[in-house]
């Protein structure tokens, strides 16, 4: 063997997920769990509320986190957390990070809500949804965070979802909350800096971290990362963040747009898609990139109704 | 860096006074060797390893640990999901048949 | 200091004197006024506690139980809609053993909207885990919340003490608010038994195995056997300080009552005149008024009923498909210990009033009659 030279990682060393968790192979959702507590160390409470890291924490007694974790009620991440930062401060500690952490499920839908409510009053929380599209952990049915043509469980192939994926951020930046940012488990880096900047900023901070599912996408688990990277690359998913629901920044600007139909054939719940419906998907990316890049001050030509 | 993992004990409760009085976690998830649960094993080709980190940074069950300066997988956690060598970029992690 | 304060503010003066440090509340008819007071009391700092305004009764429920998690002392308020929107988490709160304390108005269920007093609010949520106290009268009021957070910190076990709307929420009394220095030397502050701290980090509420639950629920049933005795405790400690006794039930004139009404809220303190006047006619009546409902007063209701020949149970609720709930738990109670006859009375439902001129009627319908004619006797519908 060659003598080897030190390496240099990207991300700390310091892990506070640890194995024999119970996550299906090549789960997104705990790689963002992962990188997540890596920026923001050991002084965090989470709030998580049915989803699937309800089940891949382990059961009790255990536990595969290191930091401590009330498992609250499915609507109830954003309150959860509003209390558990209210009671903390008022035992005297100030210092520790709550986070609320839910799927797309229990942000989108029945959790709106609470979060809408926290978000207005700022309380001194982050909100992560971590999406993976879909209500997996009760076995892939489908939610307002289903990207149009998927399938799942409850929109089958003969009548798939047809209606389009919530916008949560920009839901999320009509709040005017101090800091709205998106991620993918597929740029570690890129969702470190942008959590440990957050650790920071007081009020509300909301992130929406991209999360691949093999078993809800079917696709092939070793294929995770690469569908999160691209999801960025085919603008579908772009990486970027708002602060104070005015000031827009790109973070990922991709030097070749690919085309989507890359990023949906490597998943079995689009293989029943249609040239004309991958069209329309790809229309709508378009167009959402488009506006995206019109926000962010870098729009490439005008828009189409002023040429 | 980093040296091999302790593992947790697993729990059995003999009488409801033992348990805590609330539903709250005392162990670790450690004493669950997901192995188990691979029909295929990732084997580093030393050799051809760049030392980038980015199998160990990619394992969604944290079953890549650092040692001497090379990645090493704690085959008692490896589900075998095949993430790492998808992304090594000298593909030098094979996916071998597990022999049970 | 004596103050003539209404009920709901009897709430919050409690709420203040407990030192409550995380209050989370949506507003409600007739609750309003107890969080509008605990609001201003946070603002100039009477009470340094942080008032998390939600944006709806689950979420205030949700918030507590995070602040409690955090070994905070919580407190909140609401009625009807509002406690029936909190059902899944009033569930939460005891399986977590948290001892949070909410003070309820009872209040008709809807549909039609109704603000006006009914126990069928508070009544359906008696399996959710909760200790429940029923109020006669502002003073109790005040004094069961404070007791409310001593018998539930040492148990971990949630506290609701009740008031009937209007006629208790929004009714002046003379109330004595007694000093903060003798409620600190009544009801030291919180200790949590755990909590959530990066020191000791464990995970709450994660998914429980048949191999584990049952056990769980054992303890939170065993632990609820001890609190009436505890109630008795600790309610004889704050005589010592305060000057006034609480405890499971308040009797009166049971020694050689012949016919004994069993009845709880303000109809409880209505019956007691009811059967000074009754009494005066030279009937022997008495009146046995349920404080302490969940958990349930057995071995009290028991010694004190069986010496009477008949008993007069009056719901303000009903279990439909069943009958007047305070009426089954007296039977059930009674079961096997005694077979005087037990007539069960419905009044009141939806704010109706109830008066003296009704336990008259209940009186002389018991009187009238060896048993009584069917499970439910309606006093005062228009048939």
């Amino acid at each position: 063997m060659k003598k080897p030279r030190t390496m240099k990682l990207s991300l700390p060393l310091e892990e506070y997920m640890n194995p024999g968790h119970l996550a299906c192979q090549g789960c997104g959702a705990t790689l963002a769990m992962r990188y997540v507590l890596k920026a923001l160390g050991q002084k965090t409470v989470l709030c998580i509320p049915a989803c699937c890291w309800s089940v891949i924490d382990g059961p009790f007694p255990y536990s595969s986190l290191d930091v401590p974790i009330f498992h609250c009620a499915f609507e109830t991440a954003a309150a959860s957390a509003s209390g558990v930062k209210a009671g903390l401060e008022m035992v005297g500690d100030k210092e520790t990070t709550v986070v609320a952490w839910a799927g797309d499920g229990g942000t989108f839908d029945i959790g709106l809500q609470a979060l809408s409510g926290a978000a207005e009053r700022n309380d001194n929380i982050i909100y992560v949804c971590y999406d993976n599209e879909a209500y997996m952990n009760t076995g892939i049915q489908r939610s307002s965070a289903t990207p149009y043509g998927a399938w799942t469980t409850t929109t089958p192939v003969k009548h798939f979802k047809d209606q389009p994926k919530k916008d949560i951020v920009a839901i999320m930046a009509a709040h005017c909350i101090p800091y709205v940012a998106t991620a993918s488990v597929a740029y570690p880096e890129d969702l470190y800096r942008k959590m440990k900047k957050a650790k920071d900023i007081k009020g509300t901070r909301f992130f929406h971290i991209f999360a691949p599912c093999p078993s809800g996408w079917k696709s092939r688990p070793e294929d995770t990362i690469k569908l999160a990277r691209l999801a960025v690359q085919t603008c579908y998913f772009p990486l970027y963040e708002i602060e104070w629901g005015e000031k827009y920044t790109l973070n990922i600007k991709p030097k070749e747009k690919k085309p989507v139909v890359e990023y949906l054939r490597l998943q079995g719940r689009f293989s029943h898609l249609t040239e004309k419906e991958i069209n329309l998907i790809q229309a709508e990316v378009d167009r959402k990139w488009e506006r995206l890049l019109r926000l962010c001050g870098q729009a490439e030509e005008r828009p189409a109704q002023q040429k | 860096m980093k040296g091999k993992r302790r593992k947790a004990e697993k729990i059995i409760f003999h009488s409801e006074r033992e348990m805590p009085m609330a539903p709250m976690s005392i162990g670790s998830m450690t004493f669950n060797l997901t192995g188990a649960w691979r029909n295929i094993r990732p084997v580093i080709d030393l050799d051809n390893c760049l030392q980038c980190g980015i199998c160990w940074k990619f394992c969604p069950d944290a079953a890549i640990l650092i040692e001497n300066e090379y990645p090493v997988i704690d085959y008692d956690y490896c589900k075998g999901c095949g993430l790492c060598a998808e992304e090594c970029p000298t593909k030098c992690i094979t996916m071998e048949e597990e022999i049970k | 200091m004596k103050k003539v304060i209404m009920g709901n503010h009897a709430l919050s003066y409690g709420a203040m004197l407990s030192r409550v440090q995380v209050i989370s509340a949506y507003p409600i008819t007739p609750q309003t006024q107890v969080v509008e007071l605990l609001s201003e009391m946070c603002a100039s700092k009477v009470l340094e506690a942080q008032f998390i305004k939600v944006e709806s009764e689950h979420s205030a429920m949700a918030a507590l139980i995070g602040a409690a998690l955090a070994g905070a002392r919580t407190f909140t308020a609401t009625s009807a809609q509002g406690l029936a929107l909190m059902h899944e988490l009033l569930h939460w709160a005891s399986g977590a053993r948290l001892p949070i304390v909410m003070g309820n108005i009872n209040r008709a269920m809807a549909p039609g909207w109704s603000i006006w007093s009914d126990q069928n609010d508070s009544l359906s949520q008696r399996d959710t885990g909760w200790m429940q106290f029923y109020c006669a009268n502002n003073q109790e009021v005040l004094d069961s919340v404070i007791q409310a957070y001593k018998v539930a910190e040492r148990f971990f076990i949630p506290a609701m003490v009740i008031l009937d709307a209007f006629s208790l929420s929004h009714t002046y009394e003379v109330v004595d608010v007694p000093d903060q220095a003798l409620v600190d030397a009544y009801l030291p502050p919180f200790k949590p038994a755990f909590r959530l701290t990066p020191d000791e980090p464990h995970a709450f509420g994660g998914l429980t195995s048949p191999d584990h639950y049952f056990e769980l629920r054992y303890k939170l049933q065993k632990a609820m056997e001890k609190v009436p005795e505890a109630v008795e405790e600790t309610g004889r400690e704050y005589e010592k300080l305060f000057g006034r006794y609480l405890g499971e039930v308040e009797a009166h004139r049971l020694d050689d009552a012949e016919i004994i009404l069993v009845t709880s809220g303000t109809a409880g303190s209505t019956a007691r005149v009811a059967v000074d006047q009754l009494r005066e006619k030279g009937l022997a009546v008495g009146n046995l008024r349920i404080r302490l409902f969940r958990p349930f007063p057995f071995h009290l209701v028991r010694r004190l009923l069986s010496r009477a020949k008949k008993v007069a149970v009056v719901d303000r609720n009903i279990s439909y498909g069943h009958h007047g709930i305070f009426y089954q738990e007296i039977k059930s109670a009674l079961y096997g210990f005694s077979s005087i006859p037990i007539f069960g009375f419905i009044a009141g439902l939806g704010g109706r009033d109830i008066t003296p001129e009704t336990f008259a009627e209940i009186i002389d319908y018991t009187l009238s009659h060896d048993t009584p004619e069917a499970e439910i006797v309606w006093i005062g519908v228009k048939k």
